[in-house]
């Protein structure tokens, strides 16, 4: 219990996983997802699971932006990017993305003028420093950057900037979770909501879950012993029978989110009729594209895509991974041919996302890993 | 870029107020307050900041609980303070 060891406010995680266990029916077994990767690399660290009562399993769901994007559209990314005098500009989590053409660090290594960014409004300054190229921004996230893109797509209509675009890639988590309940792999009790996106989009729109779906939504903070709150609250719901959306961390997420982000977002995207998730597949008005008022900076509409759907490897179980139907190191390839190093499949590339996060903080050890990977190539 | 950082406002920038100087743990840099314009931010307020927007305002007690976050999960945050400190969004040429 390395948690109980390490964290400062032990005291207080012994008597909350105390009342955790006194609240697990006898029997009764729970499965909860957290949605958000932050959350996952939090019960990676500190060990979380271990520290729950075996009744309880938490499963990892697709909140890792990086991870759920399809191949396809990394390689019409790199098909931008192979236009004549275009700048691609992309967050550096995005450069070791596998496409089915490889990733942006391979497409750059050949010639394509690639570059990482922190913020959009960087990207925005590389199209005012060279006028002369068409710039684009890779724009991926789910609504923690969304209002950020939208902000910059307003902010170059109002200097009138001509070189600029993005290439939408935004998607909702909250259509993904609607997909992830109508899956029938996978019965869940409850979900631990996302943080940061909530800060955006409020809690309302969580509401269709318990009322449609009869399951507790709790958005939780970061920290293990907001993880643990946000179990102990989503087991008094069950105990007490009622089904709601509560809010953990109201220290941070306002009910409403942030309107100023929504109404941007709204200015600038709309709807998109279906998207392609990695691992979960076509979801319908799961993601965002660019409004027709703003057609000038959608990279879409000003350059032609292959648009070609790619199959992720058959060795990748980042789709399973992604719906919590398997855990990372279930996966065949896990920590043998698929590693932050080499990795083959999303969730090993971003630092968010459960394979990579597994790894790293190993609470399965490497030595275990190769156990596991000799054990499976046995079966 | 999916971490939300914390930062402590030092300054709303005089010619462009849409646009305030925060301290990241020591790294000083511009970051869009666009977003907050329904309760803006003054010197000494932290904020939660995504891709160079201020999303969010936190207490003190709370930004220090995301920083302790943030340097737990080790090599992403690195990654993210290394692109902050590239980040030039101040400057208009």
């Amino acid at each position: 219990m390395r948690f109980v060891d390490e964290y400062r406010d032990a005291e207080k995680a012994r008597a909350l996983a105390a009342k955790i266990a006194a609240l697990c029916e006898p029997g009764r077994h729970y499965k909860f997802m957290e949605v958000c990767g932050g959350h996952t690399h939090t019960i990676y660290k500190h060990g979380l699971e271990d520290y729950l009562p075996e009744s309880i399993s938490l499963v990892h769901g697709p909140g890792c932006p990086v991870c759920v994007l399809p191949m396809g559209r990394v390689d019409d990314a790199i098909a931008l990017a192979e236009q004549p005098d275009v700048i691609m500009t992309s967050f550096g989590d995005m450069m070791r993305v596998p496409g089915g053409r490889g990733s942006f660090f391979d497409s750059s290594a050949a010639g394509t003028d690639i570059r990482m960014v922190y913020s959009p409004l960087d990207a925005l300054k590389v199209a005012r420093q060279n006028p002369d190229k068409h710039v684009i921004f890779m724009a991926i996230g789910m609504e923690t950057t969304t209002p950020s893109t939208a902000m910059t797509v307003l902010r170059a209509a109002a200097e009138g900037i001509e070189n600029f675009s993005i290439f939408c890639n935004h998607v909702m988590i909250v259509p993904a979770i609607k997909a992830i309940l109508d899956s029938p792999d996978l019965r869940l009790d409850g979900f631990i909501g996302p943080g940061h996106v909530s800060t955006v989009i409020g809690c309302r729109p969580y509401e269709y879950i318990p009322a449609e779906y009869g399951k507790p939504i709790v958005t939780a903070g970061f920290e293990p012993l907001d993880i643990l709150q946000s179990v102990y609250m989503l087991l008094q719901q069950l105990a007490d029978g009622r089904c709601e959306v509560e809010n953990q961390y109201s220290r941070v997420v306002p009910w409403n989110g942030n309107t100023v982000a929504l109404r941007a977002m709204a200015e600038v995207m709309e709807l998109r009729p279906y998207f392609e998730w990695r691992g979960l597949g076509f979801i319908s008005h799961s993601a965002l594209q660019v409004r027709e008022k703003y057609a000038a900076f959608d990279a879409e509409r000003l350059f032609k895509l292959p648009g070609v759907r790619v199959a992720d490897p058959k060795a990748c179980q980042c789709g399973e991974v992604l719906k919590g139907v398997l855990k990372p190191w279930e996966c065949k390839v896990f920590g043998t041919a698929c590693t932050p190093e080499t990795p083959i499949g999303t969730c090993m590339v971003s630092s968010e996302g459960a394979c990579a996060a597994y790894y790293n903080f190993g609470r399965f050890s490497r030595q275990r890993v190769q156990e596991v990977s000799i054990e499976s190539s046995r079966v | 870029m999916c971490l939300g950082i914390p930062g402590e406002v030092i300054e709303i920038l005089p010619d462009q107020p849409d646009l305030a100087k925060v301290d990241v743990s020591g790294v000083k840099r511009a970051i869009n307050i666009g977003l907050l314009t329904d309760d803006p931010p003054v010197p000494g307020d932290w904020v939660l900041i995504h891709v160079g927007f201020a999303l969010s305002k936190i207490d003190e007690q709370e930004a220090k609980a995301a920083m302790d976050f943030l340097i737990g999960i080790g090599q992403a945050y690195e990654d993210e303070i290394a692109a902050l400190l590239e980040s030039r969004i101040d400057e208009r040429q």
